[in-house]
């Protein structure tokens, strides 16, 4: 089990006047599942990628820590992984080629051993060699769990994780969101019940839309 | 080191792309074509030599240089680079992939300047490879710092040139003048004041990118 923890205190984010979501507070600690749903335009993609470093909130802020120290913003990429549907992978590059990359601008050794098994775990391991352009929708999604896990993050966001993905797909990923959920905090934004019945404890956003 | 890591996989992808390299190959050829077309039989004087010969890399840097972020912006692949390496390692990266981009690009022009124009016959070999070095780090700090404000924008195309246009006047107005100096032999010691301008740009500009870009970089 990790000892990471991610902690919201009181979170708004506006785009120019319309309000997204506001204070909004939660506080995940060492693992487990979490899921963050409500309907479409009600943040739920905004909210991820808050959590994920990559936009700022609009007011409030979020505490990432790792063995009870704080994790500073030029460091935090090591410790998250990533799946989402606007999460491009190098179309120009083979799954290996990517993953090679990724590794090596991450700093740290491939660990061939867990990516083959990653591989085989969602069906890519005959095609780990082609031109990930030549991959159908579906095979990309895949292949962005493999990407996102590779350098075994303790914090492991997926947004709408199951989207292109058939029924054994979906099977391959549910089967490593639990075995993540229980050494790491995996937190799911879905709408799909499917997906959230993964989770522990779910954040309804529809509850943050008031003004006060 | 990761921003070699990341300027390998750049380099990698350009190789199988070619996203930059025709274009600037492209334009390099067309411009020099247009210019000895037009000068025909005529000789022209050291000036005129000099001017055009910034001209052509500051067009040819507009029409290749902004692909580092560019294309990663179009692609959808930035959210990708934010995930797996801190602003100051991407910016590196894409940094010195420019930086061996003007490097190559500018080479190709001195030797193509060099065999074609009659007026571009170096005096001061010395003072030009200093111009030619720290013009060329300028010019591939700026386009890297501007190529990463405009990526997110909507008209890339136009807004590159305008917004490079008055951040690279001071460094293409001092390389000309410093080109000028050594096609005319001028010595080392009477261009000192011209280098130092070149030198200080250059500090300003690394500095200011460094600092500026974690803010251009993040939603």
């Amino acid at each position: 089990m990790s000892n990471y923890s991610v902690k919201a205190e009181n979170i708004n984010k506006t785009f120019g006047r319309r309000l997204i979501f506001n204070n909004l507070n939660f506080n995940f600690l060492n693992c487990g599942i979490f899921g963050i749903t409500g309907p479409n335009g009600s943040g739920k993609s905004t909210l991820v990628k808050i959590i994920a470093g990559v936009n700022a909130p609009s007011l409030g802020k979020i505490i990432h820590e790792n063995e009870g120290e704080k994790i500073i913003p030029e460091k935090l990429h090591n410790h998250i992984g990533f799946v989402s549907p606007y999460l491009f992978l190098y179309d120009e590059f083979t799954a290996q080629e990517n993953l090679s990359y990724t590794a090596d601008i991450r700093k740290i050794k491939l660990n061939q051993e867990k990516v083959d098994y990653l591989l085989n775990e969602f069906l890519l391991y005959n095609r780990r060699h082609d031109s990930v352009k030549t991959y159908s929708s579906g095979m990309k999604q895949r292949l962005k769990f493999i990407f996102a896990l590779m350098h075994e993050p303790q914090l492991v966001i997926l947004d709408e994780p199951t989207s292109n993905l058939d029924e054994k797909g979906k099977e391959s990923v549910y089967k490593i969101v639990e075995e993540e959920g229980k050494k790491n905090i995996v937190i799911i934004a879905s709408n799909e019940n499917q997906d959230l019945t993964l989770c522990h404890s779910t954040l309804a956003l529809e509850d943050y839309k008031n003004q006060n | 080191m990761k921003a070699y890591a990341l300027f390998r996989k750049d380099l990698h992808s350009e190789l199988r792309t070619r996203y930059a390299v025709n274009s600037l190959a492209m334009f390099i050829i067309v411009a020099i074509s247009v210019i000895l077309f037009s000068i025909g039989q005529e000789r022209i004087n050291e000036n005129l030599t000099a001017g055009l010969y910034w001209v052509v890399i500051f067009f040819s840097a507009m029409s290749g240089l902004a692909r580092a972020f560019v294309s990663e912006e179009e692609r959808g692949t930035s959210l990708t680079l934010q995930l797996i390496a801190s602003p100051s390692t991407v910016f590196s990266g894409k940094l010195i992939f420019n930086l061996a981009l003007v490097f190559a690009m500018n080479t190709v022009i001195s030797l193509l300047y060099a065999a074609l124009f009659e007026g571009f016959v170096l005096q001061n070999f010395v003072l030009f490879l200093i111009t030619f070095v720290l013009g060329n780090i300028g010019l591939a700090v700026s386009s890297t710092i501007i190529a990463a404000i405009i990526a997110k924008a909507g008209s890339k195309g136009t807004l590159y040139p305008v917004l490079s246009f008055p951040i690279l006047l001071p460094l293409i107005l001092t390389s000309v003048s410093l080109t000028l100096n050594s096609i005319n032999g001028t010595s080392f010691e009477d261009s000192i004041f011209e280098i130092a301008i070149v030198a200080c740009y250059d500090i300003i500009m690394i500095s200011t990118s460094y600092m500026l870009f974690d803010f251009i970089w993040k939603d």
